[in-house]
């Protein structure tokens, strides 16, 4: 996947942490632009996609940062 | 301040109570209270014995059988009492599985089933296959009958499908999909609706478990289709029925029947008006902003409601409505023993954090749910500012 516009590390975070500094992040970037969520929670990989639904984001996908951390990508569209 | 009458109202104490978790298990029914209290005395003796007492605890079984049957539009022969839902769920599914042993290795499952098929599923040790589910919940008949017809699965022997969901209440086809396997012989775990609506068809085999309607804990009830291909997987035990292992409690499994007979017979009054609370919750907990209520609005128990509450820790939620005397259950992962986040919710694909299920009593009130609604997003609002949201 690409490189994100911006980068949360979310290593260690307990759910809902991760989700909640998504939310807090997501206009540090353009529309249009991509955040990425590193998050050891295993949640993350529900909630952030479920995120996305809820408030009409784009999930695009899921990959793993250089040290296996799962690393969850996300487009702004509003 | 006086009332109507202009006698005066009692001081306002603390709030009663509300119990809003009976999909986790319900408060004995007032009619299996009489009946067990009775049945322990004269209920007590083995009933496979000769002598009279033995005859006494044989007749209650075989009363307790027949109670149970006639709720659930079975014959008696097709009913086993045994000491848990969860140990019906292994028999149920683990027995259709042996019998069908020479036909493949494989048990396919919805990917929303109880943890005890999950679990029964992996120890049987062959492949098992889960099929996915809608946003609601639901699964496709045509999707787990492909699943079950791979032949990368090396057949299937049988498949588990729950008659509703536990978590989320959403209900299952579970006659479509049995229509769409042909020879695959379905398993329904029952645990979730029995009682409080009827059986659907098409199961050769199924469970349920008394505390959630209102009977014992400790009591399970198998069921096992006449004509069905079922084989103790377990250790056989010489019972008075065969598909069970282990002394029979008789005062319970009376119990347990008189518990479903009554709330059989309340179903018609009972079920509406819960699923009117229902409705009510629905709409009142998805006015909170950020609440995301999840599972089929129509197709589901009539008792039982989950939503999610964005930004929120489950634990958080649970305890502070606890302290504001509502009882209610969270799939969210940090309330879960495993600290995983729920199957069922992951596999909805909706938020697994702020989860909330509510489960209305058979004497949950209008002012119950009110108070609930009433509290809700002052504990919401109050979870998130801790949080900075």
């Amino acid at each position: 996947m690409p490189d994100a516009d911006l980068e949360l590390d979310c290593r260690g975070m307990l759910c809902p942490l991760p989700v909640i500094e998504l939310g807090r992040h997501l206009t540090d970037v353009a529309v249009g632009g991509t955040i990425a969520v590193l998050a050891t929670d295993v949640a993350a990989r529900v909630d952030v996609p479920a995120w996305c639904r809820m408030r009409e984001q784009e999930y695009v996908g899921e990959d793993a940062a250089e040290d296996g951390t799962p690393r969850y990508l996300v487009r702004r569209l509003s | 301040m006086t009332n109507a009458s202009g006698t005066p109202s009692p001081a306002p104490g603390p709030p009663v109570p509300v119990y809003l978790d009976s999909a986790s298990s319900e408060a004995l029914h007032p009619a299996a209270r009489e009946v067990l209290l009775a049945a322990l005395d004269q209920g007590y003796a083995d009933p496979r014995r000769l002598h009279g007492p033995a005859r006494s605890a044989r007749l209650l079984l075989d009363n307790a059988r027949e109670a149970v049957a006639g709720c659930l539009a079975v014959r008696p022969d097709e009913v086993t009492f045994t000491p848990s839902g969860t140990d019906a769920v292994h028999r149920g599914l683990l027995g259709l599985h042996a019998g069908r042993s020479r036909s493949g290795s494989a048990i396919v499952h919805t990917a929303v089933e109880h943890s005890a098929v999950l679990h029964a599923a992996h120890w049987a040790g062959g492949e098992h296959v889960s099929v996915g589910v809608d946003r609601l919940g639901r699964v496709d008949p045509d999707e787990l009958a492909r699943a079950a017809s791979d032949p990368a699965s090396g057949g299937a022997t049988v498949a588990a499908v729950q008659s509703a969901n536990h978590e989320v209440g959403t209900l299952q086809p579970v006659a479509a999909v049995a229509g769409a396997l042909g020879d695959v012989p379905v398993f329904m775990d029952a645990c979730a609706s029995a009682g409080r609506l009827p059986l659907p068809d098409g199961w050769a085999a199924a469970a349920a478990s008394a505390h959630k309607w209102g009977g014992p804990a400790g009591v399970g009830v198998l069921l096992v289709r006449k004509g069905a291909r079922w084989r103790n997987p377990f250790p056989v035990d010489d019972r008075v029925d065969e598909r069970a292992a282990g002394f029979e409690n008789v005062p319970a499994a009376l119990a347990a029947a008189a518990a479903l007979q009554a709330v059989v017979a309340e179903r018609d009054e009972v079920a509406p008006r819960q699923s009117a609370l229902i409705d009510r919750i629905r709409a009142g907990v998805a006015a909170v902003p950020d609440v995301e209520v999840v599972g089929d609005p129509d197709g589901r128990l009539p008792h039982l409601v989950t939503f999610s509450c964005l930004y929120v820790d489950g634990e958080a939620l649970v305890t502070e409505l606890d302290r504001r005397g509502f009882g209610v259950a969270s799939g969210s992962a940090c309330t879960a023993s495993t600290l995983e986040p729920s199957h069922v919710l992951a596999a909805m694909g909706v938020l697994t954090h702020g989860n909330v299920r509510v489960s209305l009593t058979r004497d949950t009130t209008e002012a119950g749910v009110e108070r609930f609604l009433a509290e809700l997003p002052d504990v919401v609002r109050g979870i998130r500012a801790e949080l900075g949201i």
